[in-house]
């Protein structure tokens, strides 16, 4: 039995607005490029906000940087180049990647650095330590404490 | 007459402050038992002090006392009273009164709980507390009054900031606080040792819980923050490399790497040394990261210099604090036993790798935050140090500690060797390698860096099952309890140890799946229109206007259909408050087991459409469950009974290790 209240439901089901349910279109016409405009974007710093990449910032400078990079990849140019541009119209400070050059030498080579001096010491102090007859003979004592504790 | 009454509620507390550091430190050094006896008491008067002014603020908050510049800066008469309660934190000065609010409540603690540390080290703590206390104190006192008139009182107040009005925001703050304040008592106990010369297990084991339930503190703290950013700044980020976060950061892998140490100074009697300098450079950088973020000069060295009053005093007392704790430990250090011997191959030396990468990682976050700061300040251009860096470091620096994660806890102390080793890891090793080759496949498509975040995190996980059976087995074969009876006899910390590295391992998953497989869709939406993302479709029903307390704004009903049919609604915002002129966006979150949907309203356009976006984010919810297992293991850790049978007096253990 088809009521009157189901063909009321059906036609609203048809000619509802939902029934015209479209996707939406991508705010991209080009998800391809889009993708290369957000990987570029993630590493330049929008230069009004307070530490935000371009990628993530809505801020006025944001967007029309961000068009800009569409732009300049749309010409053909390639992602060092854009970075290029942008280094030279804002200076290093618009990279969150930041060059490696004089400058930023200690900042680069720095973990590294530090990370060798640190394994060299633990080594050297390891080895020192299993030679340490002395050390022995106080592991053996606390050994002695912890079993005078227990009593 | 509240907000004076509370002034005068923390000037009497300095001055308590001012007496019970010169009573215990005086009395402690020269055995003056009365003057010993003051330290206790004036702990509980500290905090009682500090809280009565503390609620004063809070009072001056949620009545809308206007006259008061800190309220009128930061609250408004139509913010809802939770936020009221957490502008009382939100400002400069109030998140000072917070701070000591916190480390006088840890003095009371100490106080409170350390009943089996002898007097006059009792003493000699709380004493170096109290000069921390003195410190910042007058730091508030001198230059961030939270009680200062407004005069005339203002009609309205400037309102919160609105990313700050959102409940993660109400709790974060306190958790921080506790964290990164909470390392004071571990620091006062190294310095009190180094004054002693008592540097031996006992102060390990005192030390031991202050540690881990400060770092659980500190790992809930920095975890609010990262959810927070993640659901309220509206897209989706979880962690930027922010220099704030940093600042938050950096005393956390000190902390880690602390508790390690801690554990070997305890058990082996080694490590003294290096443990009294991590603690006392945790807790350093709890300062710095304080300085860093309170004075501004983070946001400009050039704000730094133009109004240096706040900045300079804190850098003052930074390098005091910092000077004075290194310049003891260089006079002391050195007369320190070396405690228990070890090979190369065991427990120790696993512990003491862990603990170079974990602070060469802290300092090379340290390198990274500070070196745009010094580079502008010598006038050699500015720069920006940001995720790639922070990235390309830490990552390859914590790999190695990960995997040792593995093995550290199942090796033996003194000797362990490799072969028995591999026999016991080799399983938990092919079925991890194996497993993290396959599970990329099962996600879509297979990349070497999701397989390589998997297989630590795999790896960890098991090698913890294998550690756990492993000791169940031993148990039941050699002293032959039932299964169940060795379950229940393995001690607290031994679980906790387990959640804690489980924790990480769930840590890596959620960040290895969201940064590998998410999925972004930025659309045009107009009424009707759907959009597909994974096995959702999205659909925009309706727009309606919105009325908040404080703000106005427009609210979108989304409709979530999986093969045609609703299953969800999903409400994103977004708001205008209405004071600041500030708009917000309030993403739409659905948080599942395996992914959660996040829908963020952007712009409207001129057709009356809206950029909206979406994303799919799988496994992001294991971020924060992961941190939050870690910090569970802690806190199981520090509930172990051997630390309540620890506050009971101990004779004879002092000086075991210092005869050595």
């Amino acid at each position: 039995m088809i009521t009157k209240t189901k063909i009321i439901g059906l036609m609203l089901f048809f000619l509802g607005p939902w029934s015209f349910a479209e996707e939406a279109p991508l705010l991209a016409k080009d998800p391809v490029l889009e993708a290369r405009v957000k990987a570029i974007s993630l590493e330049l710093r929008c230069l009004v906000c307070q530490n935000q990449t371009i990628a993530d910032s809505n801020a006025g400078l944001a967007v029309d940087l961000k068009n800009q990079v569409r732009d300049m990849l749309r010409e053909g140019m390639n992602e060092t180049q854009i970075k290029d541009f942008m280094v030279e119209r804002y200076g290093d400070f618009v990279l969150y990647d930041p060059p490696i050059k004089g400058t930023t030498m200690v900042l680069w080579a720095g973990p590294l650095l530090m990370l060798f001096i640190a394994f060299w010491f633990s080594v050297r102090f390891v080895r020192r330590r299993s030679r340490n007859p002395d050390a022995y003979k106080s592991a053996e004592d606390i050994d002695r404490a912890r079993a005078l504790l227990k009593d | 007459m509240i907000p004076e009454v509370g002034h005068f509620a923390v000037i009497l507390a300095l001055c308590v402050a001012l007496a019970q550091a010169f009573f215990s430190l005086v009395g402690a050094t020269r055995g003056y038992v009365n003057w010993m006896a003051v330290s206790r008491p004036a702990a509980y008067l500290l905090f009682f002090l500090t809280t009565f002014g503390f609620c004063c603020l809070v009072i001056s908050f949620l009545t809308n006392d206007f006259s008061v510049l800190n309220v009128a800066s930061n609250s408004n008469s139509q913010l809802p009273w939770p936020y009221r309660l957490a502008a009382s934190w939100g400002s400069h000065e109030g998140s000072l009164l917070l701070w000591v609010l916190m480390l006088s409540g840890w003095m009371a603690a100490v106080a409170r709980f350390s009943k089996g540390v002898p007097n006059d080290m009792l003493s000699l703590i709380l004493g170096v507390m109290a000069l921390v206390a003195i410190g910042f104190y007058s730091f508030l006192l001198l230059t961030s009054n939270p009680f200062d008139r407004l005069l005339p009182p203002a009609m309205d107040g400037r309102d919160l900031n609105p990313l700050l009005q959102d409940p993660g925001m109400v709790i974060h703050p306190p958790m921080l606080y506790m964290g990164y304040v909470g390392f004071s008592v571990v620091f006062a106990f190294a310095i009190a040792a180094l004054i002693s010369g008592r540097l031996d297990t006992t102060w390990a084991r005192w030390s031991r819980p202050w540690t881990t339930i400060a770092w659980a503190f500190l790992t809930i703290g920095i975890a609010l923050g990262s959810w927070w950013a993640y659901y309220e700044l509206g897209w989706g980020g979880w962690w930027f490399w922010d220099p704030v976060e940093n600042a938050s950061f950096m005393p956390w892998l000190c902390g880690t790497a602390l508790m390690h140490s801690l554990l070997v100074t305890e058990k082996r009697g080694s490590f003294k040394v290096w443990t009294v300098l991590l603690a006392i450079i945790t807790f350093s950088l709890s300062l710095l990261g304080t300085f860093l973020v309170r004075s501004g000069v983070l946001t400009s060295v050039h704000a730094f210099a133009t109004d240096p009053e706040r900045g300079v005093f804190i850098l003052g007392f930074l390098v005091f604090v910092v000077g004075a704790s290194l310049v003891l430990f260089a006079w002391r250090a050195p007369k320190v036993g070396l405690g228990g011997r070890f090979d190369l191959v065991s427990r120790e030396s696993a512990l003491l790798a862990n603990n170079v990468l974990l602070v060469v990682a802290a300092a090379s976050v340290l390198l990274g935050t500070l070196y745009p700061l010094f580079l502008d300040a010598l006038g050699l251009g500015k720069i920006s140090v940001g995720p790639p860096y922070f990235d390309a470091v830490f990552i390859p620096i914590m790999a190695p500690a990960m995997f040792l994660m593995g093995i550290g806890p199942i090796s033996r102390w003194k000797k362990s060797s490799v072969p028995d080793l591999a026999l016991k890891l080799k399983w938990a090793f092919v079925v991890s390698i194996v497993s993290s080759l396959l599970l990329p496949f099962t996600m879509g498509t297979w990349s070497l860096l999701v397989s390589f975040g998997l297989l630590m995190a795999v790896w960890i996980a098991l090698a913890g099952i294998v550690n756990l059976w492993t000791r169940l087995k031993q148990m039941s074969r050699g002293e032959g309890r039932t299964f169940w009876n060795s379950v229940a006899s393995l001690p607290n910390s031994y679980y906790g140890m387990l959640c804690a590295h489980w924790g990480v391992a769930v840590f890596i998953v959620g960040v290895t799946l969201v940064n590998g497989y998410e999925v972004e869709k930025d659309v045009k939406m107009s009424l009707g229109n759907t959009v597909t993302i994974g096995n959702y479709t999205i659909r925009l029903d309706a727009l309606k206007d919105l009325e908040g307390p404080n703000y106005t704004g427009v609210e979108g009903s989304m409709a979530i259909l999986v093969d045609g049919k609703e299953v969800d609604r999903m409400f994103p915002q977004k708001r205008l408050y209405t004071v600041q002129q500030m708009a917000m966006t309030e993403a739409a979150i659905d948080t599942g087991f395996t992914r959660d949907l996040y829908i963020s309203l952007g712009e409207p356009l001129s057709d009356g459409s809206w950029v909206v976006r979406v994303y799919l984010k799988p496994y992001v919810d294991w971020i924060w469950g992961g941190a939050f297992l870690m910090a569970l293991g802690g806190i199981l850790a520090v509930s172990d009974r051997r630390y309540r049978k620890a506050s009971q007096p101990e004779n004879g253990t002092e000086g075991v290790t210092a005869s050595s």
